[in-house]
């Protein structure tokens, strides 16, 4: 430990984590506080309840800062496997919440270690691709890095919580990062992209525009010839994937799925059922114009409108309430907060550093992406928070630990 | 590339993401309305109108309450149709019809079911109203007249129409709102000002309490209690000298050009357009052709002046120094110009100077006086717009500027006007050639209200106010300087005397003799004017309408008048009557004159009106 100074730190992080949570905090109170006035700590309130939780962060933020650096790489796969046998144990021990078992209860407050769970892959996956023996361009490495992140994951998604699941795709960052052949990401927006398509136009059209795409690409790359087999087998399994998107769609989607689909892709307009969210919350953003309505004085947040506003829907509040420019505000902050934490990660030498790093970004831009997209209508609806806003202190300190670990990280590379 | 692909990722959700909000926040506005629409309800209080008093302070119109039941379909749950029908006697497909029809208007927005409940009707659903959820009751003010008459000068309120809606945020749909008369000219002070409430409203459409702790909410604020200047005795009196005929009477008070009476015939009992019934009886009178109850004839009868104009091209010739009160014109029963073409007059003495001219009212004086009016001048083109400069400050051929919802300009001519019917300068025109303008007919049209303010005029020697009908706003009188700063003619005071006199010689032995009433000296001019109607393409004319005008005491005048019945033959027959029993009626309270009343009220001039609708033959002037 040859630094370990407060200078060490990364303040620029630090200071939008804490604009973050305080102004997050201000929008729980406001989305919860109902007609009566109370005081801002009264704990039998969501937002006295968050203060609480902001509070324990602090003194997380501490230990995770006091730990040594080295104790994360050293740990990393004792932290994985507790976290996986806490997973594991909500079978057993674990308090169904609106229909899902993801809770441990203590009392009057519960732990999700799904939130947990996160950062102890995301210390795993590190371990193991900075190990000197892998090597991420074998395909037994891959797999078994894939094995990794898709054992919480498949822990999570009985509960069921499929859109905590859904994070763990976040783990694409850091391979690709560290050299996953850029195959994976074609294929994968590929066939998203064909899935996609096919929903809105049929598969006739997607086939047709498949085909056109293959040759364009074959006659353009003619002299550098990557293979008449490529290709072939890309149009083919496209042209597939698309005749059994029906398929796919009516029998393994459950109509709850489909609805949401239906409504982003603006097929189904239905602003009384499952629309409904989705509908009421752009209202409540839509009728905050330049300015907001002013902090507390949201006509929707008020009377509850938007349903788990202060949860997954705290966005909602934040666009009635503070306007474009507060809205807009928020957005720019988790851009500066995400590009800051890249800048954080690419001066890392430590192999290990850098793919926590990267797998923080990763996850932290999943968050965001789904829940403001959610949020704001153009993304289906996947119930996830979005972090350091959303109520709920499990989330909260999956968060910080998540961050604060790499902010230790960063101000140890110095050591290398 | 490695590198930059999650950055590059993470920039471009950035900016949809902001681009998305734009478009929500700032570029689909409707989105903010709808908010308003389900978070907001706004809830009302109507504010009682003001009362209505005439000058003395009589109460001429009050309100009463009224309960509309109203309903947002949105929030009905199912209840006890029988029994609502019932009560409110109505059959089950009618409100089953209503329903449909307030579902269509908004499922969110009040309609109104019911309008205008009785009291017992009221009492018995008030107790059941807890019963129907998603109706409740509306309270309203109607107005409850206290007279029967005045219909014309107090106008009617009605609900607003959609246009007015757009034009006007003050009003929503189903407010009640002026219209014609003084409620709409003063609409905005009798009205007040709606209270309103904002309740915050949760997504089950609970209330959950006061928006903002109800700092938008205001209280209602009462109408203002305006006095008119109308006498309401004097005007009953004049609608009931009016029954059977038809025309306007006006009368001004010359030293405030305050507004005593102004009568139309026919009309109708304000009362009628009150209430459930309101709509029916407003089609009936509008759809009155033939009587116009709804046409206010004192204000809006554009009519040729006759005799009366007389007494201006008198005041215009001393003013502008081409004849002298002792000046004498022969007059050969009628006045001969051009080619062998002759303005006709009466047999009467001749010559006669200036008094006797005009109380024998004769044309060939008048006619003479004109001449050299117009031919004062090096071209008959300056000539006329002299003469049309002295009547403008008369307030003639223009508004009159008054607080009436309705008004008519009337017209006096310029040399433009008759330049373009001549076609100047191809075609020369002289003041021969608009000869008649010299006894009020030819181009030269009045209403009644602007012949009353000329008498007025006359009577203060050169100077009037603007006629007006409002006196006092919540006991306050008005300060507007448009009706309290006087108006001067280009004619000055002195002029006026020798026309005074003539007019009060008309009166002593004129052609108004016969109306003398003891101890009031009055000075009037009596008029007739020839009219036309068109029947069956052909031109035919009927019997003369009987104008009278004049103002009394002489020496402080406490009234001016002018009364215009249509088809009453000559003018001292039909208007000079009415016009001194209202002089008598106003300066001491009774008629002394029985007689004449009684011949008034007992003659009518139906038989005269059905002829030209009869499709016979008939005779005028009889």
């Amino acid at each position: 430990m040859s630094k370990s100074s407060a200078a060490g730190f990364d303040w620029i992080s630090i200071f939008i984590y804490l604009i973050l949570i305080c102004f997050g905090w201000a929008n729980i109170y406001s989305a919860s506080l109902g007609s009566n006035t109370g005081s801002y700590f009264d704990l039998s309130q969501p937002y006295g309840k968050q203060a609480l939780f902001i509070g324990l962060s602090i003194f997380l933020i501490i230990i995770v800062l006091s730990v040594e650096a080295k104790f994360y790489q050293r740990f990393s796969s004792i932290i994985y496997i507790i976290s996986l046998l806490s997973l594991a144990g909500l079978f057993v021990f674990g308090k169904t919440i609106s229909g899902a078992t993801s809770w441990y209860s203590f009392g009057a407050f519960g732990l999700q270690p799904s939130e947990f769970a996160k950062f102890a892959t995301a210390l795993a996956l590190a371990k193991y691709l900075s190990d000197i023996q892998t090597n991420i361009r074998r395909l037994d490495h891959q797999i078994k890095a894939f094995i990794i992140i898709a054992v919480p994951a498949l822990l999570i998604i009985p509960q069921p919580d499929p859109g905590s699941a859904l994070v763990y795709a976040a783990f694409f960052f850091p391979l690709y990062r560290e050299g996953l052949s850029g195959f994976y990401l074609v294929t994968g927006l590929s066939a998203v992209g064909v899935f996609i398509f096919t929903l809105i136009a049929g598969p006739l059209w997607v086939s047709a525009a498949v085909m056109a795409i293959g040759l364009l690409i074959f006659f353009r790359k003619r002299k550098k010839r990557p293979g008449r087999i490529l290709i072939t087998l890309f149009i083919i399994i496209s042209i597939g994937l698309s005749f059994s998107v029906n398929y796919i769609f009516e029998n393994v989607f459950e109509q709850r799925h489909r609805d949401r689909f239906n409504i982003v892709l603006g097929k189904e307009v239905d602003s009384r059922g499952i629309g409904y969210n989705t509908n009421q919350s752009e209202i409540a953003i839509g009728s905050g114009g330049w300015f907001g309505k002013g902090w507390t004085e949201g006509t929707q947040t008020k009377g509850h409108f938007v349903p788990e506003q202060h949860t997954d829907y705290i966005f909602s509040t934040v666009g009635e309430e503070w306007g474009f420019l507060g809205s807009a505000m928020v957005v720019i902050l988790f851009v500066l907060l995400l590009l800051r934490l890249i800048v954080l990660a690419e001066r890392q030498r430590n192999q290990f550093y850098r793919v926590y790093g990267y797998s923080v970004i990763g996850i932290l831009f999943i968050h965001f992406l789904v829940n403001i997209g959610m949020v704001i209508g153009v993304f289906p609806t996947v119930g996830i928070p979005l972090p350091f806003f959303s109520y709920g202190g499990s989330g909260l300190w999956g968060f910080t630990i998540l961050l604060f670990i790499f902010i230790k990280l960063d101000s140890d590379r110095l050591s290398y | 590339m490695r590198k930059v692909l999650l950055y590059i990722t993470i920039l471009t959700t950035g900016i949809l993401f902001i681009g998305r909000l734009f478009y929500l926040q700032i570029v689909d506005t409707s989105l903010a309305i709808r908010s308003q629409d389900n978070a907001i309800k706004v809830i009302y209080d109507y504010p009682q109108r003001g009362y209505i008093y005439d000058r003395n302070g009589e109460l001429m119109v009050s309100n009463q309450p009224s309960y509309d039941v109203m309903v947002i379909p949105r929030n009905l749950k199912p209840f006890d149709t029988t029994e609502f029908c019932n009560i409110l006697n109505l059959s089950r497909e009618d409100l089953e019809k209503k329903l449909d029809k307030a579902r269509i208007y908004s499922p969110m927005l009040p309609s109104v079911v019911i309008p205008q409940l009785t009291k017992s009707e009221y009492a018995i659903l008030q107790e059941k109203m807890r019963n129907y959820e998603g109706f409740y009751i509306q309270k309203r003010s109607l107005r409850d007249y206290q007279v029967d008459h005045s219909a014309n000068v107090l106008g009617y309120i009605a609900e607003v129409n959609q246009k007015k809606v757009n034009e006007n945020p003050y009003y929503i749909s189903g407010d009640l709102i002026g219209r014609a008369g003084v409620e709409s000219y003063y609409e905005e002070l009798l009205r007040g000002v709606k209270g309103v409430k904002y309740i915050q409203k949760d997504r089950f459409n609970r209330d959950i309490g006061a928006y903002k702790e109800g700092i938008y909410d205001t209280l209602p604020e009462k109408g203002k209690d305006i006095t008119i200047t109308i006498d309401a005795a004097l005007q009953e009196y004049g609608q009931q000298l009016m029954e059977n005929k038809r025309g306007g009477i006006v009368a001004l008070e010359p030293g405030s050009g305050e507004i005593l009476a102004l009568i139309t015939a026919p009309t109708y009992d304000p009362a009628k357009l009150v209430g459930r019934q309101r709509s029916p009886n407003f089609t009936e009178l509008y759809y009155d052709t033939i009587a116009r109850p709804l046409y206010d004839r004192g204000l809006l009868a554009e009519y040729p002046p006759g005799s009366p104009f007389k007494t201006l091209n008198a005041l215009i010739g001393l003013q502008e120094g081409i004849v002298d009160t002792d000046d004498k014109f022969s007059c050969n029963h009628g006045y001969t110009y051009g080619r062998g073409r002759k303005l006709g007059c009466h047999a009467h003495r001749s010559p006669l100077d200036m008094i006797p001219g005009i109380a024998q009212s004769c044309n060939a004086y008048f006619a003479n006086v004109y001449r050299r009016i117009i031919e004062k001048y090096p071209t008959p083109q300056e000539g006329m717009d002299t003469w049309n400069a002295h009547l403008k400050s008369f307030g003639l051929g223009d508004f009159l500027g008054s607080d009436l919802e309705t008004g008519r300009p009337g017209k006096i001519p310029n040399a433009n006007y008759y330049n373009q019917i001549y076609n100047y300068p191809t075609y020369k025109w002289y003041a021969t050639a608009t000869i008649s303008n010299a006894i009020g007919q030819g181009e030269v049209l009045m209403t009644p209200i602007q012949l009353a303010n000329m008498a007025a005029t006359i009577g203060n020697k050169g100077w009037y106010y603007t006629p007006h009908i409002l006196k006092e706003v919540n006991g306050q009188p008005i300060k507007d300087e448009k009706f309290t700063e006087k108006n001067y003619t280009t004619v000055e005071t002195r002029h006026f005397d020798p026309v005074v006199e003539g007019m009060h010689e008309v009166y002593k032995s004129g052609t108004a003799s016969a109306l003398r009433i003891p101890d009031i000296e009055i000075a009037g001019k009596t008029g007739t004017a020839e009219n036309f109607t068109k029947i069956d393409g052909k031109r035919v004319q009927l019997t003369d309408h009987s104008i009278f005008v004049a103002f009394a005491p002489v020496d402080n005048p406490k009234i001016a008048i002018a009364v215009f019945v249509e088809n009453g033959y000559w003018g001292g027959r039909y208007a000079g009557r009415i016009a001194s029993l209202m002089i008598e009626k106003y300066i001491k309270g009774t008629i002394t004159r029985t007689d004449m009343e009684d011949w008034i009220l007992s003659h009518s001039l139906e038989d005269e009106y059905a002829k030209p609708l009869s499709g016979e033959p008939f005779r005028i002037n009889q």
